[in-house]
């Protein structure tokens, strides 16, 4: 296979999980106005705990789900005993969602010390997937599916069902959906908890392929901003558009610029501000 | 009596070399205030525009690495300090530019890319910045043919360097500008209404608390000796906004008294706690729960009451 080809597979699984992490950033951003800084470390705490069920004698997508589930409960409870409190204050959400990035950060770090820790690829997708004459990494393949997978079940969620459409309302306009009667505080919990919940699974997915170590989560929430800035907040297809396109330009750029793969994620971030400040799929601007 | 207590506390901070005792509490002292300087340049742009930075330490890095960059290229100080600061207005420029592209929290998550973007550049671009090891250099300026080398002397440089700063922020705050930028944050759409040009005003405190920013940052790399990139990394663009906040934002001591606790604390802490990130961001935490406003005014409204109470 090509080196051009391995780049292009590497590039949309980390595109996929991109877009796992980045669509519960986009929908709390663009229902709460929240800019939740500790959502990098939703996406390392969720692949740490993993880590640790899959050593108690978990297999590899018990412990993905449990893991999810114990960092959307943990979400939930950042947004019902701090955020919820702070409501309407930006400075201060950015501050606390920040100092808790700092303390959830250092918990790691004191529980499971400072050596990156390797998640093992699940046995059934050790190995090669032949696609054609063309041979792929099974679980890279994997990775892209489950993220398409989770595209079409949020899209769907938000699009054609209840909740989503109440989702949806909360976003256009927070206190007319509240005069129709919709209970925007609990959604904001919903929304919360899902956000939390995807950037935790989406830890544990990327653990086989990215491991855990500290300081991962501050790698992972630039790269989230900047698919959310690409790609416009609040919109689901923003964020999975701009998710690939930082997938790519991150691989490609680190395979042939390595000193400058953080310059090359800069300048379609900037391009779109300067052309388009709401990002591509944006309806309003940042 | 304000008079009285501004003299006293100047008359204390000019001769702390003379009865600290020790270089360890000097050098404590210098960095205190150019923390302060940072922390006052941060301010203007958070207490009087309203924007929230969390790149700023990109811009004090900048400083530092373009620093040290000409000095290990052997250029004289005056070269080194003019290269310095005119990479740190352009680079702050630039920033501006995009970041102003967004108010609000927009403005808060482009600085933060943008600090994490230079942060990724002085990790990885080797040839330039020597990534993790991070750039040495040696040799303080002697202006005036004044050795900086003695902590002492350094002191007293970075004590001039810092009335200056701080009386040049008092001056462009009592100043028409200052008062227009107050404006943009409080009222922009009226500010826009009245002919005031928001997005210059705001483009050009950037600048200015780019160009202080820049000028902390040279302090910091004669200071240490040492730039690496632990010093662009979000924790120093969140410690600089800390001291900010703690010390109350839009006031002219505030960030001076945030900026002597944070560091104050760092060094206590890291003596005797090892974990100084869980402490800064409990502090955080507690801060926006328990005092939103900051120590200073928060202090302020405290002592207002005992004094009323007592009448």
């Amino acid at each position: 296979m090509s080196l051009w080809l391995v780049l292009a597979v590497n590039s949309v699984t980390f595109g996929g999980l991109l877009f796992l992490l980045s669509a519960g950033f986009s929908l709390i951003f663009g229902l709460m106005r929240i800019p939740n800084l500790t959502h990098g470390s939703f996406f390392m705490l969720g692949a740490y705990l993993a880590a640790s069920l899959i050593q108690w004698g978990l297999d590899f997508w018990s412990a993905a789900l449990v893991s999810g589930l114990l960092v959307a409960a943990f979400g939930g409870l950042i947004e019902r005993l701090l955020l919820r409190r702070l409501a309407g204050a930006e400075l201060a959400q950015v501050l606390v969602t920040l100092g808790l990035s700092f303390m959830i950060a250092d918990v790691c770090l004191k529980v499971w010390t400072g050596d990156p820790i390797r998640i093992d690829t699940p046995p059934a997708l050790r190995g090669a997937a032949t696609v054609g004459s063309l041979a792929f990494p099974a679980y890279r393949l994997a990775i892209s599916v489950i993220a398409v997978a989770f595209a079409v079940a949020l899209w769907a969620l938000l699009d054609r069902t209840r909740l989503g459409a109440m989702i949806r309302a909360g976003v256009d306009d927070p206190a007319m959906a509240r005069v129709t009667g919709i209970r925007v505080s609990r959604l904001f919990t919903i929304v919360f908890c899902l956000g939390a919940w995807l950037a935790g699974f989406a830890g544990v997915i990327g653990g086989p392929i990215l491991s855990v170590y500290p300081g991962l989560d501050q790698e992972m929430l630039p790269l989230a901003l900047v698919v959310v800035i690409l790609g416009g907040t609040g919109s689901l297809l923003g964020s999975l558009v701009g998710s690939f396109i930082v997938g790519f330009l991150y691989n490609f750029g680190q395979a042939m610029f390595p000193e400058l793969a953080y310059v090359v994620l800069f300048l379609p971030m900037l391009i779109v501000l300067v052309v388009r400040p709401q990002g591509l799929f944006g309806r309003q601007a940042v | 009596m304000k008079r009285l207590a501004q003299a006293g506390a100047l008359a204390i901070l000019a001769t702390v070399p003379l009865w600290s005792g020790g270089t360890y509490y000097v050098n404590i002292a210098s960095q205190i205030l150019l923390y302060a300087v940072f922390a006052l340049a941060i301010n203007v742009l958070v207490g009087y525009g309203g924007l929230i930075s969390l790149g700023h330490a990109g811009l004090f890095g900048i400083a530092a690495y373009a620093g040290a960059r000409l000095l290990s290229d052997g250029y004289g100080h005056v070269a080194v300090v003019g290269g310095a600061l005119a990479t740190t207005l352009a680079a702050a420029a630039l920033f501006a530019a995009l970041a102003l592209r967004g108010t609000g929290i927009g403005f808060v998550m482009i600085t933060l890319a943008i600090g994490q973007i230079v942060w990724g550049v002085a990790y990885r671009w080797i040839s330039l910045t020597n990534g993790d090891n991070g750039i040495s250099v040696s040799g303080r300026p002697s202006p005036f043919g004044l050795s900086l080398a003695s902590p002492a002397h350094f002191y007293w440089a970075t004590f001039v360097v810092f009335l200056v700063a701080i009386g040049a922020m008092a001056v462009v705050v009592a100043s028409p500008f200052g008062a227009s930028l107050r404006g943009t944050r409080d009222q922009p759409r009226r500010m826009n209404a009245l002919g005031y040009h928001v997005w210059m005003i705001r483009f050009l405190a950037f600048i200015l608390s780019g160009f202080w920013s820049g000028v902390a940052g040279l302090l910091y790399l004669y200071y240490n000796q040492f730039v690496s990139p632990q010093m662009v990394a979000l924790n120093a663009s969140a410690e600089g906004l800390l001291m900010v906040i703690s010390g109350g934002s839009a006031t002219l001591l505030g960030p001076v008294v945030g900026a002597g606790l944070v560091v104050v604390m760092k060094n206590v802490a890291s003596a005797y706690i090892e974990r100084w990130n869980f402490v800064l961001g409990a502090i955080f935490v507690a801060i926006v729960v328990f005092m939103p406003e900051g120590l200073v005014p928060g202090v302020v409204r405290l002592w207002r009451r005992a004094r009323e109470g007592r009448r």
